[in-house]
């Protein structure tokens, strides 16, 4: 007769807590790797102060007030939508493959942390970063720039759920979309064309009422042009309104189209997300 | 009477990548708290049946079980039972070597005092160093101190001392024993034959995908391959004789020059001896194999 080892039970909550030491070890990684940070951290704030100073004479159109709309008060918005994408989607899909090829995850994938674990580590990385981000663009744009930021406190509402959910989704989309590069090498390759194409027809850098219509419908499907809208609703004058598709901020579009990229990612994360490629 | 299962059985093992075979038919046992070393040329197989043990690749064929467990659905609670030093871990590791360990131990249920595990591998004056501003040697140490740090009933270390200095060596082989003293079961595979004699307590020796020889470290290679060497020089030139009785013929060669024989050496063959001759036989088995399936 042959006894069969027990394997004793691992305490339960353990998922949670090994999560939170992950998001200090992540954050504490994340600024120690000097060129993340200046690329995907400082990024739109360096692009803010451009667009601030090289459109420092042209018009945006005026507020109630019949004041001028500044260039650093127009790209705000824009920008604070581009740091939610970089720090979320483009960092993170990066950051996860290189991790797959360096040999990150295979020695994760032999220890007993939960895959869970890991990703709240990434997400709860990427929601710091991102609130400094976005903190540090405010502040640029009220102090250097001047931009008016409001006052009314449903607009910092909105402004909080459009980041918290927008940083998930994208958080959540780096993760899914990490398994798309065969090698750490090829990562910005391949995630790079897709972050700046996603920029380029969904209003960050070009004015999207400006844009075809049938790109902006194309560009509807993604959740970065409800993002940026979001984030417009927030700090451009309630005129500009008028601008949008249908003449609306349309904030609940705004919320469920990123809910549902929201479920699409963490669907796409349990069934793609693999430690190593077993394969290899 | 209840035996306890064996940590690590495993039957008629096979692994094919495409058309290449490279493991056939692999068929062992590690018993607990036994150290075992598998032994092997490079490309022999011995990477490939250590990770599929640890559930990195999937088998195509045969029976593993690892702590009672197929490793191939091994969850987290059997994960927090393993200790692993993989053969290469390229990290690129922008943390110390305390912050790492200390991490990582926090993993596991009952992990080692961090500072007691950095000072079993020789890293103290390393400790608040960044990993990736560490030596070649110095950071296969972390390897070796993580996948000890979560106090494993099995560890499985694949090559763990390569760029070693002789003193680390040492070093890891005292730590080494101080966990077979705790009972911990070890696979070990080294190009060292000396480690693998000092550490081992059985071998098994595979060379081509399988297992051409299995057995404790003073029995592997038959009694035959352990008959000592004895060797002389005379007028006539260089001899060497091997004899179960090396005494009595030292003795009669004293008798018989008178004196000290020049350059006597007596030398019972090391496992490195025995390995060698061991591969070396299979080796040329392979080649007639070879020529035969030439030739036809
Ligand atoms: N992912 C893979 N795809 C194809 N062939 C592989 C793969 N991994 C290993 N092999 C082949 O399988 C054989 C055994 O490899 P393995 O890594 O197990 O050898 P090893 O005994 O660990 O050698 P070493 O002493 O050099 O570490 C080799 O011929 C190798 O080329
Ligand atoms: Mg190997």
């Amino acid at each position: 007769m042959t006894t069969t080892t027990a394997t004793p039970k691992l305490p339960a909550g353990r998922t949670v807590t090994l999560g939170a030491s992950r998001v200090a070890y992540e954050v504490k990684t994340y600024f120690r790797q000097g060129d993340s940070v200046f690329f995907t951290f400082l990024f739109p704030l360096i692009f803010l102060t451009i667009f601030s100073v090289a459109f420092s004479a042209a018009s945006f159109g005026t507020n109630a007030s019949g004041d001028k709309v500044t260039a650093a008060e127009f790209y705000l918005p824009a920008m604070l939508a581009a740091g939610v994408l970089l720090s979320g989607l483009q960092n993170m899909s990066i950051d996860i493959a290189n991790e797959r090829s360096d040999g990150t995850l295979k020695r994760l994938g032999g220890s007993p942390l939960p895959v869970l674990s890991y990703f709240i580590g990434k997400i709860g990385q990427v929601v710091v970063t991102g609130l400094l981000q976005s903190g540090l663009l405010l502040l640029v744009a009220a102090v250097a720039f001047r931009v008016e930021l409001p006052t009314d406190p449903a607009k910092w509402l909105t402004f909080a759920w459009v980041f918290l959910l927008g940083v998930s989704t994208c958080a959540v989309l780096g993760i899914a979309l990490s398994a798309l590069p065969r090698t750490g090498k090829s990562a910005t390759a391949v995630i790079i064309p897709i972050t700046l194409i996603l920029q380029f027809i969904s209003g960050v850098y070009l004015s999207f009422s400006q844009l075809p219509e049938w790109l902006q419908n194309f560009a509807s499907i993604f959740p970065l042009k409800w993002l940026a809208q979001g984030m417009r609703s927030v700090f451009l004058p309630d005129s500009f309104k008028t601008l949008e598709m249908g003449g609306t901020w349309n904030l609940s579009g705004v919320a469920i189209v990123t809910a549902i990229w929201l479920v699409v990612g963490l669907v796409a994360c349990r069934l793609t997300f693999r430690w190593i490629r077993k394969d290899s | 009477m209840t035996t306890p299962e064996p940590h690590v059985r495993v039957r008629d093992l096979r692994k094919t990548y495409g058309n290449f075979v490279a493991l056939d038919g692999v068929s062992f046992d590690i018993e607990r708290g036994e150290t075992f070393a598998l032994l092997g040329p490079n490309g022999a197989g011995k990477s490939t049946t250590i990770e599929i043990l640890e559930g990195y690749r999937d088998r195509s064929s045969g029976e593993a079980s690892v702590l009672g467990v197929d490793p191939q659905h091994g969850g987290l609670d059997w994960k927090a039972r393993l200790g692993i030093v993989l053969q290469s871990s390229g990290e690129s590791g922008n943390v110390t070597v305390r912050e790492q360990l200390a991490h990582f131990a926090g993993f596991y249920p009952h992990p080692r005092d961090v500072d007691e595990v950095i000072a079993a591998v020789g890293l103290t004056d390393k400790a608040k160093s960044r990993i990736k501003s560490l030596s070649g040697g110095q950071r296969r140490r972390v390897d070796v101190a993580l996948g000890v740090v979560g106090r494993p009933e099995l560890l499985f270390l694949d090559e763990p001392t390569t760029g070693f200095d002789p003193e680390a060596r040492r070093e890891f082989w005292e730590l080494i024993r101080s966990l077979k003293r705790e009972g911990t079961t070890i696979l070990l595979t080294t190009h060292y034959l000396d480690e693998a004699a000092q550490l081992g307590d059985r071998a098994g020796v595979i060379a081509g995908g399988t297992l051409i020889d299995i057995g404790t470290i003073d029995e592997i290679g038959g009694a035959d391959s352990r008959i000592p060497l004895v060797r002389w020089r005379d007028e006539n030139g260089q001899h060497e004789e091997r004899t179960t009785e090396p005494a009595s013929l030292v003795a009669r060669l004293f008798a018989a020059t008178g004196g000290e024989p020049a350059g006597l050496e007596v030398r019972r063959p090391s496992l490195e001896d025995v390995y060698l001759a061991l591969v070396a036989a299979h080796g040329t088995n392979d080649k007639t194999m070879d020529q035969l399936e030439h030739s036809l």
